[in-house]
């Protein structure tokens, strides 16, 4: 079988220029939704991505001019080995064409590393750490949905802005935390800001009293915090109760999903300002997309990260479509990247060389309880970051690719 | 010199301190529990942080579903979940006292998960928020730090139910019953003293504290399907290190684990979530029995 596969990837590479015959190694598409579907990171991606990416295989018509599309999942467990065990078992034994979404940048960064050896595609929609389209940018990756730059750009610059010049990080102590602190703290003195100190906390943590009476003592106007999912619920719930915001101090939630502020209720969770790319209730299309999504969810609307894994899967079948072969995830990707993205979900947008989905940014406001006026209204809109800069500048990143 | 101690200052050290003993107050619970049964069944009661988090579900329910409020949950949620604790003793664990203690382990780990699966199925992985009760909202200033009133109130209600739990099993005629038992249930039962029944409602007790731990950290921490095993590692290592199956030590143990891991959360908080088994390992060394514990 994986000799098989082998011939079938080297007949389809000698093939690629002229004869576009579909021709698809094992005979279908296979795509792996890798996610954490049992921790911290669960509710944000988990089942709901796979859904995702279903209902992107439905709306791409089901198979690839009569190749069935296929989608495998598994649970990383937020540990790197495990997913990249995960990873190599799915290209080397399952046929996997391509991984997607993989929350947790400890897990997404060794992905990364997995799928370039085996010449494969990885589009990642969970993961933050900017390094993904910086130093370890792959030939083989495409990050879709937001990056810590991202996110440092759009909250880091909107609170600065707003006299929030002094900041003490509260930091989840892996690669995804030290890489948003790193980007905000880039950010905030830019913007003339000073950060006064930080503290680095374990993943899944369930008391953050200690450091947030650290980050109160620090006297620092801002308390960034550079963690995700349970660990940002705990931190902003726990806020609340010593009483961190009535003493003055504000703080910065700098990457919070729907599914975070759903599990705080409006009442915590009002006033917090953060950048995602995504809400359901953002156009019709959106609208549209997210009924359905909630009808076979038990009503809970899209994450960005969700969003992503739809849109994601839905431009690499369009690029399998053009190309006529999956063997080769390096004419895979460069082919994502020839042709513009459309999708209903994040609109026009492209991909840079290296890897960097483009689209726009938003900043977002919770409602007050009383503004919310029905289940899953959360957010107001207070500022579209354009696309132009939203991102990193592609020669800012550091990424291999850009210089040749 | 004063103003510093190792860098931090006073005023601070304090706030972390009691901060540590507010966490401790769940440790204790928790390993008071495990060593009561423990102590009484030999089994090693794994499902204790399924239990815990299914407590604090249970007040999550009543409030949603039939509106009813913190107060009340503080007695039906324990009371539920001790019954069904009483039910899985009654149908499983007792057909494994005869065996070794692996098994006892691998039934009740086995039952954590499947309840552990159950609740994230059913509720998601970020979990359902519980508001404080408005008797309880706000706080006091103790000039080096603020203390949540409901802070406070989990200190005093634990240390309350500890206490009064190593009263009846130390002090009592019920606790010399008890302790009996263990010791020799057949001698126990010749005195006409109906063991089986005791040992069912042992661990119903002991399950109860559980799901009143739950209940108290509810408006704390989400109400989160995996609230109790992230809880449950370190509450066994607080057991081991007290002592398996001594109360006080349980009890003395857990306040005074919290307060050396909020510690190590001011002066290197990296190690905030290992530090325990750190010490679980060197005491283990020094007194394989537990601190308190008879070797």
């Amino acid at each position: 079988m994986r000799i098989k596969d082998l011939l079938t990837g080297v007949a389809a590479s000698v093939l690629l220029a002229g004869t576009a015959q579909a021709e698809m190694t094992g005979g279908k598409v296979r795509i792996g939704v890798l996610n954490d579907q049992s921790g911290l990171y669960a509710d944000l991606g988990g089942q709901g991505s796979v859904m995702a990416a279903r209902m992107a295989i439905e709306d791409f018509g089901g198979s690839l001019d009569g190749t069935p599309i296929e989608v495998v999942s598994a649970d990383h467990q937020n540990k790197p080995d495990i997913g990249s065990n995960i990873a190599r078992q799915w290209y080397d034994v399952d046929g996997v064409d391509m991984v997607i979404d993989v929350p947790n940048s400890a897990v997404a960064l060794a992905v990364n590393e997995v799928t370039r050896e085996k010449n494969k595609v990885f589009i990642n929609s969970g993961a933050a750490t900017s390094d993904l389209t910086g130093p370890k940018c792959s030939p083989n990756t495409v990050h879709w949905t937001y990056d810590t730059w991202a996110l440092a750009n759009g909250t880091g610059k909107a609170v600065v802005k707003n006299g929030g010049d002094t900041w003490f990080f509260i930091t989840a102590d892996y690669a995804f935390g030290h890489a948003l602190e790193k980007d905000t703290t880039a950010v905030i003195e830019a913007n003339g800001g000073k950060v006064l100190g930080s503290v680095r906390h374990p993943l899944s943590t369930s008391d953050f009293s200690s450091f947030l009476l650290q980050a109160q003592a620090s006297g620092a106007k801002v308390i960034g915090l550079a963690n995700a999912g349970g660990d940002t619920t705990n931190s902003i719930k726990q806020a609340a109760e010593f009483g961190i915001t009535q003493s003055g101090q504000q703080l910065a939630a700098l990457l919070l999903f729907l599914s975070d502020v759903h599990a705080l209720g409006l009442p915590v969770a009002q006033g917090l300002t953060f950048t995602e790319s995504f809400y359901w209730d953002l156009n019709d299309q959106t609208r549209a997309f997210a009924k359905r999504f909630g009808e076979r969810n038990g009503g809970r609307m899209p994450t960005m990260v969700q969003a992503g894994v739809y849109a994601g899967t839905l431009h690499y079948l369009k690029a399998l479509k053009a190309l006529g072969s999956d063997g080769d995830g390096k004419a895979v990707v460069a082919k994502m990247k020839e042709i513009p993205t459309d999708d209903p979900l994040f609109g026009k947008g492209t991909i840079r060389v290296d890897g960097r989905k483009i689209h726009d940014m938003y900043l977002f406001e919770v409602k007050k309880p009383e503004e919310s006026k029905g289940p899953w209204d959360y957010y107001t809109l207070k500022a579209t970051i354009p696309a132009a800069e939203a991102f990193r500048p592609l020669d800012k990143g550091g990424c291999p690719l850009v210089k040749s | 010199m004063i103003q510093q101690l190792l860098g931090i200052p006073p005023q601070a050290l304090f706030g972390q301190l009691l901060l540590g003993l507010i966490n401790g107050a769940f440790y204790a619970m928790l390993s008071l529990g495990l060593a009561v049964i423990f102590g009484l069944l030999n089994i090693i009661n794994f499902a204790h942080g399924a239990l815990y988090m299914m407590g604090a579900f249970v007040a999550w329910f009543l409030l949603q579903y039939a509106g009813i409020g913190y107060w009340w949950a503080l007695l039906l949620s324990p009371l539920a979940v001790g019954l069904l604790g009483m039910l899985i003793e009654r149908t499983m664990l007792r057909r494994l006292y005869q065996l070794d203690h692996l098994y006892g382990l691998l039934l009740t780990f086995g039952l954590a998960l499947i309840i552990e699966g159950l609740f994230r199925n059913q509720f998601g992985s970020s979990g359902q928020p519980y508001a404080i009760p408005p008797q309880l909202m706000g706080g006091y200033n103790l000039g080096f730090m603020f203390l949540p009133t409901y802070r406070g109130w989990v200190v005093v209600a634990s240390l309350a139910v500890c206490l009064a739990t190593w009263f009846v099993i130390e002090r009592t005629k019920l606790g010399a019953y008890l302790r009996a038992a263990t010791e020799n249930p057949t001698l126990v039962q010749a005195f006409g003293i109906n063991v089986p029944r005791m040992i069912t409602l042992t661990y119903g007790f002991g399950v109860a504290l559980a799901a009143l731990a739950g209940v108290l950290a509810a408006p704390i921490y989400q109400v989160n399907p995996t609230m109790g095993s992230s809880l449950i590692i370190v509450v066994f290592a607080v057991v081991v290190i007290g002592g398996m199956g001594s109360i006080m030590g349980s009890i003395v143990t857990g306040f005074g684990l919290g307060v050396i891991e909020g510690l190590t959360k001011v002066f290197y908080p990296e190690a905030s979530n290992t530090v325990i088994f750190v010490l679980m390992a060197i005491v283990l060394l020094i007194r394989p029995a537990g601190l308190f514990g008879r070797a």
